[in-house]
């Protein structure tokens, strides 16, 4: 096979959607410092995919990789049939919005929209329709003539965006672009850059250490964890099926089972239920909501545990509750916040939501 | 916070050394530049404007003035045509050795300036280094007679000692250009080319006025190099005003160039302090 066709080959196992970029065994080391370890990742045309990971896990090193601002130490990087690692970051087909926005301090708001289209020489007639148009889209026009340190960190954040999309790119990078933004206009921004990436159907590979916002935008979470990808899948199925201990713990709240196998029966402390898996230890992630305060409407083969509540956290709708139950155990339960104070609780889960995850590896 | 002691403790000493050692000098020179020489070599302390119209009346003295600041102006260019390029690549590519290489340019300052002059007369002579040099490469017949005692010589000699000063800001103004507007700047298709005209010139362009500004005066001012260099043909202003002060005994007259040379470089510091400021966004 020549190197199109295995790039062929791979694109085809996204699935019904075309691969645009694919990353190949990518790995990064600075000096003895490794930070990204074989990486391969596909992202499908028009999808919104974020790479998720705490500082540190080396997701703006790949980004950085993509954009050309960093050389990989090993694998390639291609966008349809071409290797986009061994261009320059100004001939790729590609734009970052930064996390510090990188606005151009000396030039209007207008002119740093301007500024892609105008370095590739567009006809000025249509510089000026396509930065109008964008700056439109994210409500900047009013502020077209303004310089960037007299427009707030929000608009600022929308004329980087402006500044990227003018350009109409095949893949939009974004680096935590929302970080520096408060709480209110960051969940607002969220909900505005996720119409706006269905609106223009652009690929965007969304990077960030906040697990609410990746689940809350994007259409698959590549979660990295000190530079290895631990798992690539919908917000669905990373919440409800984590791959490892690290991403039940890293994305919602999690218990942790660390129990063992023995014919047929899992056991955990003093609970006990069925399962078809080998004898051995293993280890379950139970979400918090799945865990009910009996009694309850769970078919007949819930596990059942008394406890005692040791401590209550009010989180507006729901409300997290810490239970030392029989035998030591503890585990924390969502319920709704109704207000019910009882000290002494029975609780019951469904052996189905106890889902088994692998160990994950231990790694400074 | 501070107590009245503590304060009067620090401006004083500060304020009385300006007013002793720079505001009574100018004061006393202002006085002067409207006095007059006696034909018994007395000053006369008669106020009059005959200084400032014997300036611009007399032609050795305005065209010397010209003279000298279109050597400040020469020296200029050349410092800034050396200074950038050389703190372009400190800046943005010499990597790890830019601290070595920083050094490399700073220690010239070290060495005195009339050693440095000297050296240049030691080159540019007649019996010098270089024409030894040419002649023996059979080059040239005779000794090149313009290198030594002109204006030429001046403009070398000067721009050699200040495309230092030119080279300090304008290394500190490209360090101070955020390296993501250089990558965002690579990112949305630009050239490197594109790139340097685009951004990193226009906001290093604080450091380049300050430069400028630095080689423009420092050189307007200069009298050692045109007096070891210079020759007839390559005197400069400071020169008369030394000789007006010195032999010629004529204080009123080289207080009156003085003035009108210190208000030029005042002025001039104001304009570019305007620009400096126009063209900075952080």
């Amino acid at each position: 096979m020549t190197t199109s066709e295995i790039a062929m080959a791979s694109a085809s196992s996204t699935g019904s959607k075309v691969a645009l970029l694919r990353i190949q065994n990518v790995a990064k080391s600075f000096g003895k410092n490794m930070v990204l370890r074989d990486i391969s990742l596909d992202v499908a045309e028009g999808e919104f995919l974020t790479i998720l990971g705490e500082s540190g896990s080396g997701k703006t090193t790949l980004l950085r990789i993509i954009a050309g601002f960093e050389t990989a130490s090993a694998g390639e990087v291609w966008m349809g049939q071409e290797r986009l690692d061994l261009q320059p970051p100004y001939r790729r087909p590609v734009n970052t919005v930064f996390q510090s926005y990188a606005l151009f301090p000396h030039l209007t708001v207008e002119e740093n929209v301007a500024y892609g289209l105008r370095v590739a020489k567009r006809p000025e007639a249509e510089v000026s329709s396509r930065v109008q148009e964008a700056l439109e889209k994210v409500r900047m026009a009013a502020h077209a003539k303004s310089k960037p340190s007299k427009i707030s960190g929000g608009q600022q954040q929308r004329v980087a965006l402006a500044r990227a999309l003018v350009n109409r790119p095949r893949l939009l990078l974004l680096d935590e672009p929302l970080s520096a933004l408060d709480a209110n206009l960051r969940r607002q921004m969220q909900v505005e850059l996720k119409s706006l990436q269905r609106e223009v159907g652009i690929s965007f590979i969304f990077v960030t250490h906040d697990q609410e916002e990746a689940m809350v935008m994007s259409d698959r979470i590549a979660l990295l964890r000190s530079g290895e990808l631990e798992q690539v899948a919908s917000p669905r199925d990373i919440y409800r099926t984590p791959a490892t201990a690290y991403v039940a713990q890293f994305i919602g709240h999690t218990n942790l089972l660390k129990g063992s196998v023995q014919a047929g029966k899992a056991r955990y402390g003093a609970l006990v239920w069925p399962v078809a898996l080998p004898d051995g230890p293993v280890l379950f992630s139970l979400r918090p909501e799945d865990i009910y305060l009996s009694p309850t409407s769970l078919p007949s083969n819930g596990v059942r545990v008394r406890g005692n509540v040791r401590h209550r956290a009010f989180h507006g709708a729901t409300e997290l509750i810490q239970v030392e139950c029989e035998g030591g155990l503890t585990l924390v339960v969502r319920t709704p916040a109704n207000g019910s104070a009882l000290d002494e609780v029975e609780l019951e889960f469904s052996p189905a939501d106890a889902v088994l995850v692998r160990k994950s590896a231990e790694r400074v | 916070m501070f107590s009245r002691s503590y304060k009067a403790a620090v401006t004083v000493p500060p304020v009385v050394w300006v007013t002793v050692f720079l505001l009574l000098p100018y004061l006393l020179m202002f006085c002067y530049s409207f006095w007059s020489v006696s034909p018994s070599q007395t000053i006369v302390h008669s106020w009059n404007l005959a200084n400032y119209s014997e300036l611009f009346r007399v032609d050795v003295y305005w065209k010397t003035l010209l003279r000298s600041m279109w050597i400040a102006a020469r020296v200029t260019i050349f410092s800034l045509l050396l200074a950038y390029p050389l703190a372009y690549f400190l800046s943005l590519h010499a990597g790890e050795r830019k601290d070595l290489l920083y050094q490399f340019v700073i220690i010239p300052l070290w060495v005195s300036y009339l050693v440095r002059a000297y050296a240049w007369k030691t080159i540019l002579g007649s019996d010098g280094v270089l024409n030894t040099l040419l002649q023996y490469a059979h080059l040239t017949r005779h000794p090149l007679e313009f290198l030594l005692y002109s204006p030429f010589a001046v403009v070398l000699t000067l721009t050699h000692i200040y495309t230092p000063f030119a080279f300090l800001p304008i290394y500190a103004a490209l360090e101070h250009v955020p390296r993501k507007l250089v990558e965002a700047s690579d990112d949305l298709g630009a050239t490197p080319g594109q790139t340097f005209w685009k951004i990193i010139l226009p906001l290093s362009i604080p450091g380049v006025v300050a430069g400028a500004t630095f080689a423009f005066v420092l050189s307007l001012g200069d009298f050692l190099a045109p007096m070891l260099l210079g020759g007839p043909s390559g005197i400069m202003i400071s020169n008369i005003v030394v000789s007006l002060f010195g032999a010629a005994y004529n204080w009123p007259l080289g207080a009156a160039i003085s003035l009108c040379m210190l208000v030029l470089v005042v002025s001039l510091l104001f304009f570019s302090e305007r620009l400096e400021k126009k063209w900075s966004f952080s």
